[in-house]
């Protein structure tokens, strides 16, 4: 069931346009991630949502009915601020009663409410501190529950996580997932961490420019960028230049420049002639030793130029013939390897057919 | 570096006792069991007493009561409004507009209100006219607290209020009043303190008729300096030197140049 639906929502700034065209719909029940780089429009989409500005054209409907003039406090839908911005003249628990306060609730359901939440939140014991007595993830999770605590049809956060350091990060991810699965509201995520995204989301759309260039459930958005930006802005890919020099149903040539022709796949229809990149994950390239046999059909000669040790796998970046430097992320605890390559080693790398993406630009 | 050192204190020493030898002398000489402000006599409160028996003395004192409580409090509800509006739409003209009266001298503002009030409204001098030249020169200084107080603040603690659900109004009176209430009561004991002691404008804008405690004090020593005007004189700082310090308690940032 489509819970929110942005429609063809275009907002300018002066004669910027921070978003141009956006349609988007969210189910309930979704943890939906906007990813993208700052300035992308992500936290102007979040802002129109939340009813602190207005689209110029366009219309976001929540539940087939349109937000538009409606004010921030009418909208069943709160937000977790990036600043978190808790009262900071109230106690935790103050602060978590605010929202049930404006709607009116009984002092009892009130106090009822906020313990549950505090429990919800593991702060049971922090109801009368204030929020200068907290530290950075008490704060988080105060935010939280205080958007939380109405049962809002719709949590929007903007960027929660971007105050924490690396560790607490990676826990309150953790903790996020398990907040929106046991409460079963709807989560609108705002960030421009592509690993915070693809961790806990179950759709992404992946914004630039005010655009959305895919939107898509993470392990596509991994495995089928639908375009150059895409596949650079989510995680580590090498793009190589290719024109296409063979079609048949599903198999592609592909040649690139001085280095020979590469075999992919394609469902779609391409033509003979056409220009564009093939992308590639690291981790799908094998780095071989001279003795080593491969008998796969993309495989290419080059040398070890960089390499990057990380304990569970090592980072390879190999010059191959046509002068491309291209990274390959090898395990080190696969069975039976004697040793890893070194700088300046004459190497052979390979790939399976599949293992790359076909990208026309 | 030591000699330095020397002189700096010297210096220093030397600008203090200026500045505060005087109204020690004030308040020592208030005490002083005689009519001259000549030598140290004896220990006495009788000034005092005879202050609190001098008609015209209280008559003025509590004229300059009223015209404090009523103008500070009127300044700071109108500072209070100039400071959010600075604070929140940020207009270039209007920072300009509130603080002028503040960088203005005061003989200034004192003949240009006189003017105002005399030959463009053609109102009768008095309390009225007092009052409303004390609250223009005390918004700016009210407006000027608000406003510092709301630009170390979290904006985004006003979107919270309405996002969870509070009007415009609710945000106002559940958030906004309780964050920028240490600076209103600064600003209020601001604008009373300013009030209390102002002469100069308001001696152009009094009249005939209506006296304040300072205007009391000035006509009183065009006779002599007698130890009456001294007791008065210990009475107001007193009165100024506490409203200053209970002001600085809620707005440190603004008084003691805090951040």
């Amino acid at each position: 069931m489509t819970l929110l639906e942005i429609r063809n929502v275009t907002r300018r700034f002066g004669s910027l346009e921070a978003v141009k065209d956006v349609s988007i719909s969210i189910e309930a029940g979704e943890f939906f991630t906007l990813l993208g780089p700052s300035g992308c429009g992500k936290t102007t989409i979040l802002r129109m949502i939340a009813g602190f500005d207005e689209p110029d054209e366009g219309e976001i409907l929540l539940d087939g009915k349109s937000l538009a003039g409606v004010p921030p406090e009418k909208r069943p839908l709160h937000t977790v601020f990036q600043s978190y911005a808790l009262f900071p003249h109230m106690t935790v628990a103050g602060n978590i009663a605010f929202p049930l306060e404006m709607t009116g609730k009984s002092a009892l359901e009130i106090r009822r409410r906020v313990d549950e939440t505090l429990a919800l939140v593991h702060l049971e014991d922090k109801a009368d501190s204030f929020p200068h007595e907290l530290s950075g993830g008490q704060k988080q999770r105060v935010a939280l529950a205080r958007g939380l605590v109405n049962k809002p049809r719709l949590l929007l956060l903007d960027e929660p996580l971007g105050a924490l350091d690396a560790k607490l990060r990676v826990e309150m991810q953790i903790e996020l997932i398990a907040l929106q699965r046991e409460v079963g509201i709807t989560f609108i995520f705002v960030t421009h961490s592509q690993q915070e995204a693809l961790a806990l989301s179950h759709r992404i759309a992946v914004m630039k420019d005010g655009r959305v260039e895919q939107c898509d459930e993470p392990d596509q958005l991994y495995t089928q960028p639908a375009n150059r930006f895409v596949a650079d802005f989510i995680g580590k890919i090498n793009l190589l230049d290719v024109e296409v020099t063979a079609s048949s149903k599903v198999l592609l040539s592909l040649r690139a420049a001085g280095l020979g022709e590469i075999a992919a796949t394609d469902p779609r229809p391409i033509a003979v002639g056409e220009r564009g990149v093939f992308a590639l994950r690291p981790e799908l390239i094998r780095v071989f030793g001279h003795r080593e046999a491969a008998d796969l059909k993309n495989r290419f000669e080059g040398v070890v130029r960089e390499l990057l040790y990380l304990g569970d796998v090592t980072l390879y970046k190999i010059e191959l013939a046509n002068g491309a430097l291209i990274e390959a992320l090898m395990p080190n605890a696969a069975p039976g390897r004697a040793k890893f390559h070194e700088v300046g080693d004459a190497v052979g790398v390979c790939w399976r057919h599949d293992a790359g993406v076909y990208l026309r630009s | 570096m030591k000699k330095a050192q020397f002189w700096l204190w010297t210096a220093s020493l030397a600008t203090y006792a200026f500045l505060y030898i005087p109204l020690a002398v004030v308040v020592l000489f208030s005490f002083n069991d005689s009519v001259l402000n000549a030598e140290w006599v004896g220990f006495t409160t009788r000034w005092y007493v005879k202050l609190l028996h001098d008609d015209d003395m209280l008559h003025a004192a509590a004229n300059s009561l009223l015209i404090a409580l009523v103008s500070s409090s009127v300044s700071t509800v109108l500072g209070a409004m100039a400071g959010l509006a600075m604070h929140r739409y940020r207009p270039r003209w209007l920072p300009f507009l509130v603080l002028t009266p503040v960088a203005m001298p005061e003989i200034l503002l004192g003949v240009s209100l006189l003017l105002f009030f005399r030959q463009v409204l053609d109102l009768s001098l008095g309390l009225f006219s007092i009052l409303a030249a004390h609250i223009t020169f005390s918004i700016g200084f009210v407006a000027v607290i608000v406003r510092a107080r709301l630009a170390g603040m979290d904006e985004s603690i006003f979107e919270a209020a309405r996002d969870l659900g509070a009007t415009p109004w609710a945000t106002f009176h559940r958030v906004t009043l309780p964050l920028i209430m240490p600076a209103l009561v600064a600003g209020f004991l601001m604008a009373f303190t300013l009030s209390i002691d102002d002469f100069v404008i308001t001696f152009f804008v009094a009249g005939v008729g209506v006296n304040t405690l300072p205007l009391q004090i000035y006509s009183m020593i065009k006779v002599a300096v007698t130890p009456e005007v001294n007791a008065v004189s210990t009475l107001l700082m007193a009165l100024t030197l506490t409203l200053i310090l209970v002001a600085s308690r809620f707005a440190p940032d603004v008084l003691k140049g805090r951040s």
